[in-house]
């Protein structure tokens, strides 16, 4: 993958057009006026957006814009923080999650964080744990089958297969956050919530993480909150501009950064600021 | 709507068995000071106060001698315990170099750890038998011995929350050190230390072990600090173990007092520290 | 030893000046000097401690030797001391209470640091910690007039009995006070130190650690019992040392509880006899060097057991602090 930080999609094809993506690909995941709040601090404005299946959609904007704070909503990770108030609806294949038991929720939308967070255990261990935790009927082969096959998807399979009982922390930064994903995509879930996953590693660990989102995209749905706007552009089919809480655009990535529709929007991925 | 599955099924059950644990933990508490507010709380009248205990066999009486005795030492423990605490605690955070400091520290948890009885025996075996009998004053000396080591803690703890940065702007201004350190520093940490040496206090106040070689005890009043003395805590195991109904009934009255004075000690205390700043463990 | 770099002071006439420097030095000399010797006095009395048991055991140990600890005929009549009774009665107090408040106080620990909100655990806490300032003689009030009867009364020949009769640990009769008594006793006074400790151990481990179990799908339990525990592992054994050195040398409570008979019985249910106890109970009528340097070599040994408990409790505690900082 190509490192130009040019503003213009790197893709071999051009994206289809609009109306053609929406109906190849349903609406996975679908805020629905979701307001936020921390106490009395309202930090989510009305978010209404749609996740389309099989696509990576990115949410960008400047530090504490709220993309973060959306994106745990997403699998109720902001039910972990007391005192904080959601409104609103949150549908995964048209049922609303917030209505659902948390942990089948987690499930089914698994999310990487933005400093890696392995256990303290072996290697094989940590990708084991989600299916242990869940109560995985098949066995250690099972298990076995399962974790490689996570760690293959996160690339990761080739650098670690013989140190599998190794510890997890005699693993660099860019492999402990591989680790991550292969975790996380070892209990199979619908979709992936990325947390500026590659904030803490050096440009050729980036590469290989967008890589693996690449790989992944057929099989599962993608959200990725980046700082980075090339990144974005690099990554994703859509993406959603967050200001000060609000939603100001979401559309195809194309239009995003070549098109936008917004005056804000405009400024901000042309560099004006943030 | 919530899946019965089986991880959701333990979470709830273990939720509920933590938190009867903690429940329980509490209601002995509870129950600890209930029974003897109505134990205690019933046997006490202003006599208990006011008056000598009875001659053995007798009812009636009080503990006015060991409430004055238990005074008189925890004064004299205060007196050697408090300075010795208070100023090591400032040599250790305003003075000593890494390999002394450590030095000074261990000995100081290795002298905490020190059972009470064995500080007892100890102080008994360089007061008392020196001196050739028991004494208010081998019991002062124990039981000063035993706030040592918290005084240190809490002291030294405490000034090292003192940011470096208000020392620098004193010694900047031409200040010697230990002016920094007494106008400064040492007022800065004052409401921690003050409430650190107040729990130090509740804490020697129970204690009995160390007096029952010491101070020993006394059925009439002692004058000055040669004579053994009675003291609240000795009294109430005395009477505890001893024969006669009254003499129970009057240990339920001293342990209330006693439950009561280190209670309120305590929580005046921890309230006074407010949420989240250190306390000192004994 | 730091001094105080003094600014320049050219502009003052030399002979003023330097009265001046001595008076400043002498105030920093004084200070120090006082700061250090309230320091060394803490070295001083430690010392003065350890070698005051270690010559005042001297007699019983050059009578006996440390076959002292092996002997279990403690027979001040004929002059035969043996340590072993004692030495039994408060390894089974201790590990007896350990075996009730390590559940009970990891239970709270839990419950307090993962499960309750933070106003109810904060409130909670507050008082699980004033157990801990309740004084040992008004443990031994409760449990002499409290807990005994019930026991003798209710609970043995009501429950234990029925139930677990036929094992040789609750055979034989039961009078009241025993060894079983001042475990239950020792137990609730040891609790407070474990909540305290492994509550502050399990709040430190890293909320990042937590997310990523329960992003996965875990329950709190789950993430407790499988992450929360296994990272604050080192500190709670900190803590369940802590409270194993304070119960090694708990006194009043257990000598009011537990009988004072220096025997060695299967039976929690027979009364017993701790090192503590039998120093409390007869040093004040030891008749005679050998006697009381006997109990001041019990003493020594006490001192000696309590000593590396409580060490290797503040290596396990000072090890967990640092790591959750890393």
């Amino acid at each position: 993958m190509s490192q130009e930080a040019k503003l213009r999609l790197p893709k071999e094809q051009a994206p289809p057009a609009p109306e053609l993506a929406a109906a190849r690909n349903p609406k996975k995941l679908s805020a629905v006026g979701v307001n936020f709040y921390y106490g009395n601090y309202q930090a989510l404005h009305g978010i209404t957006l749609d996740v389309r299946e099989n696509q990576i959609t990115a949410l960008i904007g400047p530090s504490g814009c709220g993309k973060s704070t959306f994106l745990r909503t997403l699998n109720r990770m902001h039910e972990t923080v007391r005192g904080t108030r959601l409104e609103g609806q949150i549908m995964l294949d048209g049922r609303d999650i917030l209505e659902e038991d948390v942990t089948a929720v987690r499930l089914k939308v698994g999310m990487v964080f933005q400093r890696s967070n392995p256990f303290p255990k072996s290697i094989f261990e940590n990708i084991a744990y989600g299916l242990r935790v869940n109560g995985y009927k098949g066995g250690r082969r099972g298990i076995e089958e399962i974790v490689e096959r996570s760690l293959q998807k996160a690339a990761l399979w080739d650098e670690v297969k013989d140190k599998l009982h190794h510890s997890a922390f005699g693993l660099s930064g860019g492999q402990q956050q591989r680790l991550c994903i292969a975790r996380a995509l070892a209990v199979g879930p619908e979709v992936l919530l990325l947390d500026e996953p590659c904030s803490a590693l050096d440009p050729i660990a980036t590469a290989k993480i967008e890589e693996l989102l690449f790989a992944l995209r057929p099989e599962c749905t993608i959200v990725i909150v980046t700082h980075n706007m090339q990144q974005a552009a690099r990554v994703s089919d859509y993406t959603g501009f967050f200001l000060l809480g609000k939603l100001i655009e979401f559309d195809s990535t194309n239009v995003i950064f070549q098109n936008p529709k917004k005056t804000e929007t405009e400024d901000y991925v042309t560099g004006r600021f943030g | 709507m919530k899946a019965w599955s089986r991880k959701n099924i333990v979470n709830y059950t273990m939720f509920g068995i933590t938190g009867a644990c903690a429940i329980f933990s509490v209601g002995v508490l509870i129950f600890i000071l209930g029974y003897l507010v109505y134990k205690g709380g019933s046997s006490l009248s202003l006599s208990f106060f006011t008056q000598l205990p009875a001659p053995i066999g007798e009812t009636g009486g009080g503990m006015a001698n060991a409430i004055v005795g238990s005074a008189k030492v925890l004064l004299l423990a205060s007196a050697i315990g408090i300075p010795i605490g208070f100023v090591g605690g400032i040599y250790l955070s305003e003075y000593s170099q890494k390999s002394v400091a450590f030095l000074i520290r261990y000995t100081t948890d290795l002298l905490n750890g020190v059972p009470s009885i064995v500080i007892g025996i100890v102080v008994y075996g360089l007061v008392v038998h020196p001196m050739g009998h028991y004494s208010t004053f081998a019991g002062g000396v124990a039981l000063g011995i035993m706030m040592i080591p918290i005084s240190v803690r809490s002291t030294e703890e405490f000034l090292l929350a003192v940011p470096m940065s208000l020392r620098e702007a004193g010694l900047a201004l031409g200040a010697p050190k230990w002016k920094v350190i007494a106008t400064v520093v040492i007022p800065a940490a004052l409401r921690g230390i003050i409430s650190g040496t107040m729990l130090d206090i509740a804490r020697v106040a129970g204690e009995t072990a160390p007096l029952l070689f010491t101070a020993l005890g006394n059925q009439f009043w002692s004058s000055g600090w040669n004579e053994p003395t009675a003291t609240l805590p000795v009294m109430i195991y005395n009477y505890a173990i001893g024969p006669y109904e009254d003499w129970h009934r009057q240990a339920w009255a001293a342990g209330f007092v006693l439950l009561t004075l280190v209670l309120l000690i305590n929580v005046t205390a921890r309230l006074a520290l407010s949420k989240g700043t250190y306390v000192p463990r004994g | 030893m730091s001094s105080v770099p003094l600014a320049g002071k050219g502009a003052l006439p030399s002979g003023r000046a330097r009265a001046f420097y001595r008076r400043l030095r002498a105030g920093e000399e004084l200070a120090y000097t006082i700061a250090a010797t309230a320091a060394a006095s803490i070295l001083v009395i430690t010392a003065l401690i350890v070698i005051e048991l270690y010559s005042q055991s001297a007699l019983s140990r050059s009578k006996f030797g440390w076959s002292f600890l092996g002997t279990s005929v403690w027979d001040p009549v004929a002059g035969t001391f043996g340590a072993l009774p004692f030495i039994y009665g408060t390894v089974i107090t201790s590990i007896f209470a350990l075996l009730i408040a390590i559940p009970l106080g990891l239970g709270s620990a839990i419950f307090l640091s993962e499960m309750a909100p933070a106003r109810i655990s904060n409130a909670l806490t507050f008082l699980i910690e004033l157990l801990a300032a309740v004084p040992s003689v008004v443990y031994g009030l409760l449990g002499i007039f409290v807990l005994v009867p019930f026991l003798r009364e209710t609970l043995v020949p009501g429950l234990i009995k029925p139930a677990l009769g036929s094992l040789p640990v609750f055979h034989g009769p039961f009078y009241g006070v025993s060894v079983f008594t001042a475990g239950l006793v020792l137990s609730i006074m040891i609790v407070p130190f474990i909540i305290s400790v492994s509550r502050e151990v399990l709040l430190a481990v890293a909320r990042d650690q937590r997310e990523a179990s329960l992003a996965l799908g875990a329950s709190k339990w789950q993430t407790v019992w499988r992450v929360v525990l296994p990272n604050a592992f080192t500190g709670i054994v900190g803590s369940i040392f802590l409270a194993l050195a304070r119960a090694l040398g708990e006194t009043m409570a257990v000598t009011m509880v537990i009988g004072n008979t220096p025997q060695i019985k299967a039976s929690l249910l027979a009364p017993g006899y701790t090192i503590a106890a039998v120093i409390a109970n007869e040093f004040g009528e030891a008749s005679g060097d050998l006697y009381r340097s006997a109990l001041i070599q019990l003493g020594l040994v006490l001192f000696g057991v309590t000593f590396v408990i409580n060490g290797m409790a503040r290596i396990l505690i000072l090890t967990t602090r640092k790591g959750a900082h890393a």
